[in-house]
């Protein structure tokens, strides 16, 4: 293996207009799904007087500080069909935006450290299979074969009784996606304006007909919320209250290595994933903390408890520095899977509730919550994710594949 | 980490505690007469203000009782603890 470099910047990616005083489409929040959405909204649906609006700077949330993890290897039907479709579009994307953002599928390793594990594990396989995604079941000396320097001993305090694996599953460079998809978006016409906090929104009755902003008011046909940690909090400036809570979500990474660790590496039952960025760093994340909170930052035993399970794991980690760890915010649902759909409020739609595992999905967020907002019907795949199942109880638990506790 | 007043064995690491989200949310007095709005605002929908928020929290490595703690979630704060049948302070539920 050899570290692979990184693209060369653009000088320009994209213009920072002022606010016009209306858009067909308001997009509220320029991380990944923003952008995507806003891609996906010019190019699929022609629809480009689009603005998207960002409090802080565009993609600098959980986009700029994710684990970078690629995947569809989820259990059920619903949820498997919209990963898969995300990974689809994930293995088209760079040459589509003519921007290669280091879309790596080096494969996902989900190891079993019990009897129910691996029940589960294998269960999941199965079912990932008869759902067209790539799927294995691996035993302790396959594991071995895929990643070297994983500890299959027998004798660790959870040792690896197999695990399954995802051989297109993989990592990407999360600032280059960002930027290439806003750049797309721009050169399409959309308006990416940052340091733009929408303070309000504007009703007519029952329907929403703007935003206001800290750049003043902005009129708008639709407005579509893609804000992650912060959307209840912004959904309730719109009279819309939703089932998620925000948690902090931390992860990690070390200083540089020669490269060692070739796949991704995820461990519920220890709680660790793992992976060797394209410069070196291994990137670590674990479990949000159990409370609620919107600091961006979490409690140190988590990180603690994470570094432990990885040094079991991994021993010749033992001795690696770390660089430095952040925590962001996530919008947990009760079921663990996302909400993509409307809401009581007329042309207010909402992208949220995708927890711990947003960054795999974007394409496909995107995709689907273009569909949505430009026809105001859901697309086939986001037609389960709507907000009602938690009324008509056709939840989507995938709190097992979602693979990180919450 | 957190460090979390217990009203029974005084200040302690968050480690010590196990989370238990929302306080005040009572049963439904008549349940059998709930709509599935009702019941689905009962099950799945609690606050999650960026502020102060009423919380339950056990001691569960210690006197495992619960109790409520009044913690600001967008500085960590933790503003005052006080026992389940006590209301919470400063009003507002």
């Amino acid at each position: 293996m050899t570290a692979e470099p990184l693209p060369e910047h653009p000088d320009f990616l994209w213009r920072n207009p002022d606010p016009e005083r209306s858009y067909d489409v308001v997009i509220v929040g320029a991380g990944g799904h923003g952008l995507a959405t806003a891609y996906y909204l010019a190019k699929n649906h022609g629809i480009t007087n689009v603005a998207v609006l960002e409090k802080g700077w565009l993609a600098g949330g959980n986009m700029a500080r994710n684990t970078t993890i690629i995947r569809s290897n989820y259990l059920w039907d619903e949820s498997a069909a919209i990963y898969e479709h995300a990974l689809k579009l994930w293995e088209r994307l760079p040459e589509e935006l003519e921007y290669d953002f280091l879309f790596s599928q080096r494969g996902v390793l989900n190891l079993a450290h019990t009897l129910q594990d691996v029940r589960e594990g294998v269960r999941r396989v199965n079912a990932n299979r008869l759902n067209g995604v790539d799927a294995e079941w691996l035993e302790p000396d396959e594991v071995a074969k895929v990643c070297p320097i994983l500890n299959v001993s027998s004798r660790t305090r959870y040792p690896v009784l197999g695990g399954t694996f995802q051989p297109r599953a993989g990592i990407a460079k999360h600032d280059h996606v960002a930027w290439a998809l806003a750049r797309r978006a721009d050169e399409l016409g959309v308006d990416l304006i940052q340091g733009c906090e929408v303070t309000g929104f504007l009703k007519d009755g029952d329907r929403v007909v703007g935003v206001d902003t800290n750049r003043g008011r902005i009129h708008a046909g639709r407005v579509g919320l893609a804000a992650a940690g912060h959307s209840s909090v912004l959904a309730e400036r719109a009279g819309v209250r939703l089932p998620v809570q925000s948690h902090p979500l931390q992860a990690l990474v070390s200083e540089l290595h020669e490269p060692v660790h070739p796949t991704v590496v995820m461990s519920n039952h220890v709680h660790v994933y793992v992976s060797q960025a394209h410069k070196g760093e291994l990137v670590m994340g674990a479990g949000v903390d159990s409370y609620n909170g919107y600091g961006q930052r979490g409690s140190f035993h988590v990180i603690e408890q994470q570094m432990a399970a990885a040094v079991e794991l991994f021993p010749i980690f033992a001795r690696a520095h770390v660089l430095r760890t952040w925590g962001g915010i996530v919008d947990v649902t009760p079921d663990a899977s996302p909400i993509i759909g409307s809401t009581p409020v007329e042309n207010l739609y909402v992208n949220c509730g995708w927890g711990t595992g947003g960054f795999k999905a974007t394409p496909a967020a995107g995709w689907t919550f273009a569909h949505t907002i430009a026809t105001g019907e859901p697309h086939p795949l986001n037609a389960p994710f709507a907000l009602d199942r938690f009324t008509t109880g056709a939840l989507i638990d995938e709190h097992g594949a979602a693979a990180v506790a919450h | 980490m957190l460090l979390i007043t217990c009203p029974w064995c005084g200040p302690r690491n968050e480690t010590e505690y196990h989370y238990g989200g929302q306080a005040h949310v009572p049963h439904p007095e008549s349940p059998a007469d709930l709509t599935d709005e009702q019941w689905a605002e009962y099950v799945f929908y609690r606050d999650n203000p960026k502020g102060p928020f009423a919380e339950r929290w056990m001691h569960s490595v210690g006197c495992r009782r619960w109790f409520n703690v009044l913690r600001d979630t967008a500085t960590h704060e933790v503003l005052t603890s006080y026992r389940l049948d006590e209301p919470r302070p400063g009003g507002n539920r």
